[in-house]
């Protein structure tokens, strides 16, 4: 036993702070403190599926740093397995990989979030992902199985949508792509809902153009055909 | 240490660290640093935060600066060629 109790992080409260032995030398999580952090866990080093990953994350890795937003890989490998593993990634694959990856040997790091499922393994940690805002607060979670990859547009697509919301204050409706449309916050009071009336949808549903800011945008298939679905539509069933 | 290896000289971030604060002109901050290294500014972080355990850089007032015994350990680095495990096993191939 590390001292770790194993726990799942909640979405709106602080991430646990931690700091670990990386490719990158010994980090805290609070060295990434103002700007946005993708920490995710793989379950080992030299296994097809997470070599996958590894080289479409460190695609996408440039554009995200130039968004502020970082990646921070994690497995309970050693730190020299991980060096090993990058190392052939690149030599394989012709693909630096440009972010750290904690070594969490002890599972001090993937208990305090949770990453190994007994379900699935009692051993390796799952592929969870954690997008944490500039300020330290866990704001989304994605798990998958073992057996599934990521799907990394995924990934970049709510980092984008998450600073998109904070960016202007909206919500992205489903299947949002960076410059579809958004959604603004439903009226707090009847006089705001009043001036919110007209256009021919309820006050309490207003869909509006969203412009594209960001070298993200260019790493998500664009906006789907057309707006969001909007009360009234005609749809098929 | 992440800063230091294993043979005593210094790493390549740490030289780059030290080197930037070896010609400033006042405290620097790590988005100071992080800005002129083009280093991500958690790895600006972690490496004043451990050339600071090894004194060779201290703190004052928000703006990090080089030490003494840092400023003594990045001459005695640029003083020291550079020697690969290769050429100190005599394979290397200079001059080939």
């Amino acid at each position: 036993m590390n001292g770790v109790t194993p726990a799942l992080p909640r979405l709106g409260t602080p991430a646990p702070e931690f700091e670990a032995e990386t490719t990158h030398g010994r980090l805290r999580l609070a060295d990434f403190r103002g700007g946005w952090v993708i920490l995710f866990s793989h379950p080992a080093d030299f296994t097809p599926v997470c070599t996958t990953e590894f080289v479409e994350l460190a695609r996408v890795a440039p554009a995200l740093r130039a968004e502020g937003v970082e990646l921070l890989g994690l497995s309970i490998d050693s730190i020299h397995a991980h060096l090993a593993w990058l190392d052939a990634i690149e030599r394989e694959f012709g693909q630096a990989i440009p972010f750290p990856v904690i070594a969490d040997h002890d599972r001090r790091v993937a208990q305090a979030y949770g990453m190994i499922m007994p379900g699935d393994s009692g051993t390796e940690t799952s592929r969870c992902v954690f997008f944490i805002d500039p300020g330290g607060i866990v704001r989304a979670m994605i798990y998958y199985p073992l057996t599934t990859g990521r799907n990394v547009e995924e990934i970049v697509r709510v980092v984008r949508a998450l600073i998109t919301t904070d960016r202007h204050q909206v919500a992205t409706p489903a299947n949002w792509r960076p410059g579809g449309d958004v959604i603004l916050p439903t009226p707090r009071t009847a006089e705001d809902a009043a001036a919110r009336g007209g256009g021919g949808t309820p006050f309490w549903y207003t869909v509006t153009p969203a412009p594209p800011d960001g070298p993200l945008d260019d790493l998500v298939e664009g906006p789907v055909d057309g707006p969001v679905v909007r009360p009234g539509d005609d749809r098929e069933v | 240490m992440a800063c230091i290896n294993p043979d005593g000289t210094l790493t390549a971030i740490a030289r780059a660290v030290l080197g930037h604060l070896a010609g400033a002109t006042k405290g620097i901050t790590p988005g100071d640093l992080a800005a002129g290294t083009g280093l991500p500014l958690y790895r600006a972080r972690a490496s004043l935060r451990e050339l600071g355990a090894a004194d060779l850089v201290a703190e004052h007032g928000g703006g990090w600066r080089l030490t003494g015994l840092g400023r003594e350990a990045l001459e005695i680095d640029l003083a020291t060629p550079i020697v690969t495990s290769a050429q100190s096993r005599g394979t290397g191939q200079q001059g080939a």
